[in-house]
């Protein structure tokens, strides 16, 4: 039996403006999803963690603050040292300029969401990105 | 003719569609009359400056002068601010506003190990008194008003504008400004809280309490309903809980024989404007006569000054869309007109490339140029509350007070405000609406023009076929700051820095007011990190409710 998608829905950093992750969390909730929510002001390392100890498919990250590609590069680290860089797929949301999307992905990040794509649209992304991880 | 009866007469008034206002109200196709049957002038109006104040606080209206056009800015180091702050001066801004970074309004240094990715990034980074002397290079702090959004830190900033002072000469009692210095809507949207809230109620006290008695022409609070309203509040809300907030600091103050006539008269607002120009113009109204009768009420006042409430009004980025984003332009002009046409006391309108980054000179001065051309080429602000007597608006206004009235009746029944932040209700009553209004908006129930109808056939989104030149975070600004603060923590007088750090907590276990303390402590150029982590050493921190 195929066990819901599991997501953690994080607020890295100390931007805390948590509208937009907690529509997020909702609406994949709504959808069937198991959502973990860690509310604000989390380190990447307790990101890496909790991805890790809750045994989530995918991790969400929701920056509002200009710090996405600091913070995505720590988080990668973070999972480096868990040995878990590749268990998670990562999707970022928020407020983050077109131009450094390419970066993102070239750190691995699945999908950067703008803050305007509909809701349905980013949770059948999301079960996308799920379907494609169910093969590891 | 009732209206009623006008409408079975006209077939195409039945025929045609109703229409519900963006805030979900119903409204009709014309109002009469019988809309505001029973408004009494004298009582429910008054005339400017006279009880409650409905028309407007002042009795010259904007004859005297305009509403302060006091744009927001920060970012970078403190010279990159400074140089954008007297760009802003002669381009017009009424004063300064500052907007620090994350790390400054949270407590935290530059150089802290887990911040490193936000200096300088959604506002300017300042680490000590030495980083403030910079920010005020050539801005005379007796000749330009202030402004800074700075909550549970700000008994630092306050700080540091009294050891500034004393340092260039200026006396305390000419400085002009405020600080928002509202904890309460930080733990409830914004999230820059540190502390407890018994402990950031008491750092808010001592902070009005130190202006009250020093620096009469400063508003020690500015109360951000706008934030209320971003995070997806209805008008009612903004208003309600922000006036819950008002008077819990009011209360807080009370406390320890502060009086009505002290703080009345220093509390301000600050609310959100949207396009729905005749709502909210109905909104700032209905607010005014409420907190007016709400303040009598409660506390009975000798001074009229203690029940009028002053506001600053802001249309803000999250209008803007980032597809054909020279249309900000046009929703900008509209979103002031609220504002204008309802009293505000001062007005803040985003850049119209705020979809996208904050703001660039070039939309800093279009976005003055548009209050300025509103000031001084439309009649808007020829006489005091032009909607006054309409009936529509004074409709509009009676049914937005009884709404804040039901809300705030409805918090009190619930066990009051602190209550409901301690165990998440009101963060989840206000996500709750945010989810539906999001929801409905994906649903395509509002019309945004260009994004979901009449879509250009090239694709005219993005930044890039805007020809935005959006504003970037200078990465050698975070080397000058580390720099800085490098070299302070070098210079200064490390023992005097240690006692001052240990008088401060002598001054929490005394229970005094910390300002004193805290100056000493910022004198001495200790960091707001060292100063913060005193205070957290001492009150601990504040436990977020996590409900999604």
């Amino acid at each position: 039996m195929a066990r819901s998608l599991k997501v953690l829905v994080a607020k890295p950093g100390l931007d805390g403006h948590d509208r937009g992750a907690k529509i997020i969390a909702r609406a994949l909730r709504d959808a069937g999803m198991e959502v973990i929510y860690t509310g604000l002001r989390q380190t990447p390392a307790q990101i890496a963690n909790a991805a890790v100890q809750e045994d989530v498919d995918i991790i969400g990250l929701s920056i509002l603050s200009g710090a996405h590609t600091g913070l995505t590069r720590r988080l990668k680290a973070e999972l480096q040292k868990l040995e878990a860089e590749n268990d998670f797929s990562v999707i970022i949301g928020g407020t983050i300029p077109l131009e450094d999307i390419p970066e993102l992905k070239s750190m691995g990040v699945a999908e950067v969401f703008s803050n305007e794509e509909p809701i349905p649209n980013i949770v059948d992304r999301i079960k996308e990105i799920g379907q494609s991880m169910a093969g590891r | 003719m009732s209206y009623d009866q006008w409408i079975k007469r006209s077939r195409s008034a039945q025929r045609a569609p109703g229409k519900t206002t963006l805030n979900g109200r119903e409204i009709k196709l014309v109002y009469t009359p019988e809309d505001i049957d029973g408004l009494d002038y004298h009582n429910d109006l008054g005339f400017p400056g006279e009880f409650p104040f409905t028309r407007h606080p002042y009795s010259a209206g904007y004859r005297g002068r305009f509403w302060q056009m006091r744009l927001y800015s920060g970012f970078g180091s403190a010279e990159d601010t400074n140089r954008r702050w007297k760009f802003l001066l002669n381009t017009g801004n009424n004063g300064v506003s500052a907007a620090f970074d994350l790390p400054t309004q949270l407590g935290y240094d530059s150089d802290h190990p887990e911040v490193v990715e936000e200096v300088g990034r959604v506002g300017v980074a300042l680490d000590s008194l030495s980083d403030f002397e910079v920010l005020f290079g050539g801005i005379p702090l007796d000749k330009v008003p202030a402004t800074f959004n700075i909550n549970d830190c700000g008994i630092i900033i306050l700080s540091m504008i009294i050891a500034l002072a004393e340092k260039t000469g200026v006396n305390l009692q000419s400085l002009s400004g405020s600080l928002a210095n509202d904890i309460l809507l930080e733990y409830l949207v914004r999230g820059t809280w540190r502390f407890p809230i018994k402990h950031s109620l008491k750092l808010h006290a001592d902070v009005a309490e130190f202006c009250i008695k020093h620096m009469p022409r400063f508003y020690p609070v500015n109360i951000r309903g706008i934030l209320l309203h971003e995070s997806g509040a209805t008008p009612a809300l903004e208003v309600g809980i922000s006036f819950a907030a008002g008077l819990r600091y009011i209360d807080e103050c009370l406390k320890r024989g502060i009086t009505i006539d002290d703080y009345g008269p220093r509390v301000s607002f600050f609310f959100a404007s949207g396009q729905q120009f005749f709502e909210e113009a109905a909104k700032y109204r209905a607010a005014r006569r409420l907190w007016a009768r709400l303040i009598k009420e409660r506390y009975g006042p000798r001074d009229p000054g203690s029940m009028v409430m002053k506001f600053t009004a802001c249309f803000g980025g999250h209008w803007y869309q980032k597809r054909e984003p020279e249309v900000n332009i046009i929703r900008a002009a509209y979103g002031i007109l609220g504002p204008v046409l309802g009293g505000t006391q001062g007005m803040i309108l985003a850049g119209y490339d705020e979809a996208f980054a904050i703001p660039t000179e070039k939309t800093q001065r279009l976005a003055l140029r548009t209050q300025q051309v509103l000031a001084e080429e439309t009649d808007a602000a020829a006489c005091a509350d032009p909607l006054g007597g309409s009936y529509l608006v004074e409709s509009l206004t009676n049914r937005i007070e009884s709404e804040i009235v039901a809300f705030l009746n409805d918090l009190e029944s619930g066990g009051g405000i602190l209550k409901n932040i301690e165990s998440g209700n009101l963060q989840k009553k206000i996500h709750d609406l945010s989810y539906q209004s999001r929801l409905s908006e994906d649903r395509g129930e509002r019309v945004i023009v260009g994004v979901n109808k009449y879509l250009a056939e090239t694709g005219a989104g993005t930044e890039k076929e805007a020809n935005l030149e959006l504003h970037r975070l200078d990465p050698e600004s975070i080397d000058r700051q580390l720099k800085r603060l490098g070299e302070v923590k070098r210079t200064r007088d490390g023992r005097a820095v240690i006692s001052s750090l240990q008088d401060l907590r002598q001054a929490v276990w005394q229970d005094k007011n910390l300002v004193p303390a805290v100056v000493e402590c910022v004198k001495n150029y200790a960091t707001i990190g060292e100063i913060t982590e005193t205070l957290v050493d001492l009150f601990g921190e504040f436990r977020e409710p996590r409900i999604i």
